[in-house]
């Protein structure tokens, strides 16, 4: 399966009544935005801020961030089960607008979502401070179940980022790349002194508030399979999560997988990678047991060497990680884990809440718990009325001159699990 | 079968689908009252850190349970439930008085948030989803 995508460089965005892009900057109309946003009647209201980096800037509560895609050529359409309709994706030419996204903000309940901080202190610890942020921020109607409104919140995220994305349709990208992902049979024919990576990506799936989509299911609803990387790259995962803030996958993450990207880098030079197997992160223990033995079974079926595994989440999470290594590891396959640590403010506590001596090659996305310091910034996108009940606040987190004192998992994205920010140990 | 749970919200809502046991007790203690139950011969069918709000962060937590072979311990339940344990001391010992802090909006948001989590494991478990 073979997939170029295009990309389009966004260095600015701003307001204007003739949506378009144009030497590097997106124009976007958001009165017409909102009325597309408003079409959901759960939706009461709903505004566009722009958020640029370097400015001084606070986003809160974030729900998910999202990169705008658009298929050019090949079947099917970005975010398939969701906006597009299922077809397989992960083929012919996808535009992707570089250098932005689309961030979802609002109240869907009164802890979790987290932080992004443009400038100061706070910016280091999120990649998405880095980026022309246009932030969707949604109140919701009265009298509905929280679990509707994210619905709600994630549809609207992705049907924007949709929205912007076809005014890159007709571009001519600033740069192109293309990844190709082999059928088994070429996998053995192409490169054969190399040793055989595989990719098992652990989805979060505990349930309402805690689910990720597969083309549009729900990943607690599958058993372990094989995937193209390459539709990853189409928006075939997306997030539907909001668990702690640091250690959440968003769709952007997904969009831009850190593991198959350095995979992708290695293929062919150090390693041949092979393929990318998804699992679940279920509660009910049967489930754990029958999905880990799965996606050891499809790693022995792929002949792997050895395996990456990335965990999303926490607790929970920690038990179907340790299974899928172990069991991994039984097979004969060598594997690499990548998750966070719950470690104490000191750092000197039992890190994670399952262990093993077969997970030998860990991968650290940070402590989680370690304490910072954010100052006041001048503008809040959202609201702070949550800083003080947000997963790593605690009551005075939100001082008397506006500056914040957390834990690190505050901040979207801090410690994520892909190794995808600048905490990684690499 | 049966539900092991401190949250008010699922004994409300799942009492009529399943039997719930509900003890009016801290998330230790109601840790506690899961792992006397695997003693005594029972096991665990949901993970008792499910979820990633933290042990520090939810008074909540529900699982579900079942009648073991006769007269045997369930030791893979009895490791989950010491695992969890553990880690909900160290969660706690840094923050021992959130739930004194808590508002009551977030205190159920946290009882919605246990609730819809073990409502997640009902299909797996045969039960009627709501």
């Amino acid at each position: 399966m073979k997939l170029q995508l295009g990309y389009i460089d966004i260095n600015d965005i701003k307001f204007d009544k003739n949506p378009r892009i144009e030497n590097g900057v997106l124009y976007v109309d958001p009165d017409a935005l909102v009325a597309s946003v408003l079409q959901d009647e759960l939706i009461k209201d709903a505004h566009f801020e722009i958020a640029k980096p370097g400015e001084s800037i606070r986003i809160t509560p974030v729900k998910d961030v999202i990169q705008p895609r658009v298929k050019v050529e090949g079947p099917g359409g970005v975010f398939p089960g969701m906006v597009a309709k299922e077809t397989t994706v992960g083929s012919g030419v996808t535009h992707v607008l570089r250098g932005m996204a689309v961030v979802t903000a609002g109240r869907i309940v009164g802890f979790q979502e987290g932080i992004i901080d443009m400038s100061g202190p706070g910016a280091d610890y999120t990649p998405f401070s880095k980026l022309n942020n246009l932030v969707l921020v949604i109140e919701p109607q009265e009298n509905f179940k929280q679990h509707e409104y994210e619905h709600a919140a994630r549809m609207a995220g992705f049907k924007i980022a949709c929205e912007i994305a076809e005014l890159a349709r007709e571009l001519s990208p600033d740069e192109t790349e293309t990844f190709e992902s082999p059928t088994i049979k070429e996998s053995f024919e192409n490169f054969p002194g190399l040793p055989r990576v595989g990719y098992v990506q652990m989805l979060q799936s505990q349930g309402l508030l805690h689910d990720t989509y597969v083309y549009g299911v729900d990943a607690k609803r599958i058993v372990p399979t094989i995937i193209s990387p390459t539709e990853t790259m189409d928006g075939a995962i997306v997030s539907g999560n909001c668990v702690s803030a640091c250690d959440k996958n968003t769709t952007y993450h997904h969009q831009n997988n850190p593991v198959v990207a350095e995979l992708f880098k290695e293929h062919g030079k150090t390693i041949n990678f092979v393929g990318q197997i998804i699992t679940n992160e279920n509660v009910y223990l049967a489930d754990k047991i029958r999905s880990s033995d799965w996606s050891a079974k499809l790693a022995e079926y792929l002949s792997l060497d050895g395996a990456i595994i990335s965990q999303e989440g926490f607790g929970n999470p920690d038990t179907d990680l340790i299974m899928n290594c172990t069991k991994i590891e039984d097979k004969g396959i060598k594997t690499v884990i990548i998750t966070d640590e719950y470690a104490g403010q000191d750092g000197k506590s039992q890190s994670l809440a399952d262990a093993d001596p077969k997970a030998n090659a860990c991968v650290t996305g940070g402590n989680a718990n370690e304490v910072i310091h954010l100052p006041k910034m001048d503008k809040v996108i959202g609201t702070l009325d949550y800083v003080d009940t947000i997963a790593g606040g605690h009551q005075g987190s939100l001082q008397a001159d506006g500056s914040i004192i957390a834990e690190l998992q505050v901040i979207t994205g801090a410690t994520n699990e892909m190794g995808f920010n600048k905490l990684s140990a690499r | 079968m049966w539900i092991v749970t401190n949250n008010p919200l699922v004994r409300d809502k799942l009492s009529s689908i399943v039997e719930v046991q509900y003890h009016d007790e801290t998330y230790l203690g109601i840790l506690h009252v899961m792992r006397d139950q695997i003693h005594e011969g029972n096991c665990l069918l949901t993970h008792p850190l499910s979820g990633s709000v933290k042990p520090n962060e939810t008074p909540y937590k529900s699982v579900l349970m079942a009648s073991g072979k006769s007269g045997q311990t369930d030791f893979d339940s009895l490791k989950l439930i010491e695992s969890a344990e553990a880690t909900a001391q160290k969660f706690i010992d840094l923050r021992p008085h959130y739930v004194e802090e808590m508002p009551e909006r977030v205190k159920e948001d946290c009882q919605l948030i246990d609730y819809t989590l073990i409502v997640s494991a009902f299909p797996s478990a045969g039960l009627t989803t709501l």
